[in-house]
């Protein structure tokens, strides 16, 4: 063949109008702009309808806050996010990006257009990710600056009691959004494998979500705490840490690594299948095999490396809920919300050193082990006032959940925990002592006998 | 090897499980010319035009295009454009802005956007989204984003496929055009009135195997005697010399598959036997009115070469 004939260079397509062209087909579709819509409007609609009302989603941690100041709505849809909307719009989004191209039909152009396999499934994954950061970018401002609006900028009880100035609230409350990133980027990877392993079927487009329902579903299973934190969701639990002082780093870190691991395995796993798909539509139709072996085995294998790994790295055994760690935990909370209060009902102030606080919680009795979660523990907190020979006590039953969230509720005496309000000087304000949330560290060892 | 191929396989082989779509084909595309593949459903010939886009690699043989070998993870040249089983085009996408994506992809101006819908015919619904397309005008809006890269091989699909003879004409005028610029033209049709129109080479698949690969006029020489519908002025004077006739064999009246042939009758002849007919009719007084070939040659030939190929198979999903 003549020189004139042979191309000098095989040029492939160029990533930027790559990527720039999957975000036009993106945004091109109504459902991506109804998502986006949603996503910068209907949390600050929500927490700001909710912040005002005299019935708050104290069931969910940081709503029992959401009157008093505008950091706890952010927090409020965050959790629920981490439930629910973070795992959907990854389905959404990724679980979708490649599958489109099937139900279309437009494989076949798209890669004679753009010529590099490789190259389109960076740009698809790069489109992904853009559209995703966006909306989660949009519930975060839209949360914040409804909770702001209604409410203020008011210092935000954290889950030790302590009191967070708005600097600092703001920066933990944007940090928390920051730490929830990394699992929706592996139930992203997740979304894409499943689009590209899958293409079109309902199972493929949905798979974040069904793993979502599914995780949700093991951590109600009294699951070993090594196992719990080596799952792909821990992080989207594992922001609350932050909220502590010191911060429950543990967890944290773990949650992140793990969700991050996540992200580079799936998405690995999805480029090696794209890459190895036969676009012409030719092939055998073995994708349940190629799900089985590419997909399922080489993640289910990472959950056992990463629990074998925190195992052999941390002292924790069991479910991670344990007697001390939850006496510390109630007591430290208790300490800080008492100075609070303290202060709300114009007391003469007193520091969590002079009150020496204590506190001696029972599961069950005594036929049932003090340890694991469950609504049956009762705490007995004591505390100790300068000048005052008589040691003050309360009685709190704890509902206490397998991620380490636990909700006190006082059970008396009346004058400190059992009134849900007291008054103040500016009108009535929430007890801080009738009910609040506390975190126990899943990580923190636990003392033996 | 031809200074001006552009396409050259040898010996390509592909296989999806236990169907062997391709089996060993060779083929050669020279530049400015339109080669056209035909064959029955499943010959291969959506498989080997899929290895000449780079969708898919063959398992063995060499295939080179513009040069370039073929290979996995090697992308095809840059000079290459086409379309496979229909244009894929967003629906959620104006025309404008599938081929501007094109350009943009393929690292062509935005400017030449005009020009291909122009050529095309479609500048009217430029900005119209292409989900209210008919099926012609989304073939007619994938051969515009094929001109878009102004392309040196451009590989095709059944190009006619859903447009009216206004359109497959347009089409045709188009296709001819860019092969008259030197560009080489490879598609695939089931309509032999195309090839016939618009091929100068075909290549005639069957069952993975290529039956035939060479001009379109060659072809059709390779279905042997064909039949010829024959009118004349006195039927019965005609079917008298005809059966006289040497090399010359009549169909009989009562045959089921000449109900559509009215009065007429059907001979089988070579040329030179047809015409030696021709001769004795004019000679014996009988006027001939009509002469004409029952199936068209190159689909007489096609059938012919095709004839062995498994009834009913079709072409893989």
């Amino acid at each position: 063949m003549s020189a004139a004939l042979v191309e000098p260079v095989a040029r492939t397509a160029f990533a930027l109008p790559g990527y720039r062209f999957e975000l036009l087909k993106l945004t091109a579709q109504w459902r991506t702009r109804a998502l986006l819509l949603v996503c910068w409007l209907a949390p600050a609609v929500f927490v700001a309808a909710v912040s005002r009302q005299s019935t708050l989603p104290s069931d969910t941690v940081f709503g029992r806050w959401m009157g008093q100041t505008g950091w706890a709505g952010s927090l409020v849809v965050l959790s629920f996010c981490c439930s629910w909307v973070l795992p959907l719009l990854t389905s959404l989004v990724a679980g979708d990006v490649f599958a489109v191209e099937d139900r279309l039909g437009t494989w076949r152009h798209l890669l004679t257009v753009v010529r590099s396999p490789r190259r389109l499934f960076a740009t698809k994954a790069l489109a992904a990710l853009t559209v995703l950061l966006v909306m989660v970018a949009g519930l975060t401002v839209s949360s914040t600056l409804g909770g702001l609006a209604a409410v203020g900028a008011h210092p935000l009880v954290g889950l030790d009691g302590q009191l967070l100035g708005p600097g600092r609230a703001a920066t933990t409350v944007l940090l928390a959004w920051a730490v929830a990133l990394a699992p929706t980027l592996a139930f992203a990877a997740v979304g894409l494998l499943g689009s590209i392993a899958l293409g079109g079927s309902p199972v493929g487009l949905l798979l974040p979500a069904l793993l979502a329902l599914l995780l949700q579903l093991v951590q109600l299973l009294p699951l070993p705490v090594a196992l719990r934190v080596a799952l792909p969701g821990s992080a989207f639990t594992a922001w609350r840490g932050l909220f502590t002082a010191p911060a429950q780093t543990g967890p944290l870190l773990l949650g992140v690594g793990v969700s991050l691991a996540w992200t580079v395995l799936a998405t690995a796993l999805a480029r090696r299948l794209f890459l190895r798909r036969d676009v012409t539509g030719q092939g055998r139709d073995d994708s349940a095999r190629l799900v089985v072996v590419h997909a399922v085995l080489p993640l289910a294998a990472l959950v056992a490396v990463t629990a074998a790994a925190v195992t052999a790295t941390t002292p924790v055994t069991g479910p991670g809920v344990g007697r001390d760690q939850l006496q510390t935990s109630l007591a430290t909370s208790f300490a800080h919300l008492y100075r609070l209060q303290t202060r709300e009902l114009a007391r003469p102030d007193v520091t969590e050193a002079q009150l020496r606080t204590t506190a001696t919680c029972d599961k069950g009795g005594d036929r049932v082990a003090d340890t694991g979660p469950g609504n049956d523990w009762r705490c007995v907190v004591s505390w100790h006032l300068p000048g005052a020979t008589a040691v003050g006590s309360a009685v709190y039953q704890l509902d206490v959940t397998a991620d380490g969230r636990y909700v006190a509720d006082g059970d008396g005496p009346q004058e400190v925990n059992g009134f849900f309000q007291v008054r103040t000087a500016s009108g009535d304000a929430p007890n801080p002592l009738w009910q609040f949330d506390g975190l126990v560290d899943l990580l923190a060892p636990t003392p033996k006998g | 090897m031809d200074s001006t191929t552009t396409v050259r396989a040898r010996g390509v082989r592909k296989h999806f499980g236990d169907v062997v779509a391709l089996d060993g084909v060779d083929l050669d595309v020279t530049a400015g010319r339109v080669h056209g593949l035909v064959g029955p459903n499943g010959a291969g010939k959506t498989t080997l035009l899929g290895l000449l886009l780079g969708l898919t690699v063959a398992d063995a043989g060499s295939l080179e295009v513009l040069g370039l070998p073929l290979r996995r993870g090697a992308p095809v040249p840059d000079g290459v454009a086409g379309f496979l089983d229909g244009p894929g085009l967003y629906p959620q996408l104006t025309a404008r802005q599938n081929l501007a994506a094109v350009a943009d992809l393929r690292r062509r101006p935005r400017g030449g956007v005009d020009g291909v819908l122009e050529e095309v015919g479609l500048t009217d619904v430029a900005d119209d989204r292409v989900r209210g397309f008919s099926l012609g005008m989304r073939q007619r809006l994938g051969l515009a984003a094929a001109l878009l890269v102004q392309p040196r091989v451009l590989v095709l699909d059944e190009p006619a496929n859903g447009l009216d003879p206004a359109g497959t004409r347009h089409v045709h005028r188009v296709l001819s055009g860019l092969a008259a610029g030197g560009t080489s033209v490879v598609l695939s049709s089931h309509r032999m009135d195309d090839l016939a129109a618009l091929c100068s080479d075909v290549t005639v698949l069957a069952a993975g195997r290529a039956v035939f690969s060479g001009p379109v006029e060659k072809l059709a020489t390779e279905s042997g005697p064909l039949e010829h519908r024959l009118r004349t002025s006195d039927p019965g004077a005609a079917r008298r010399v005809a059966a006289g006739s040497p090399g010359v064999r009549v169909r009989p009246d009562d045959d089921p598959d000449r109900r559509h042939d009215g009065p007429a009758l059907v001979v089988r002849a070579s040329v030179p036997d047809l015409e030696d007919l021709l001769a004795r009719l004019v000679h014996g007084g009988v006027r001939v009115r009509e002469l004409s070939p029952v199936v068209a040659p190159l689909e007489a030939a096609f059938l012919a070469l095709t004839a062995d190929a498994a009834p009913g198979r079709e072409e893989p999903a």
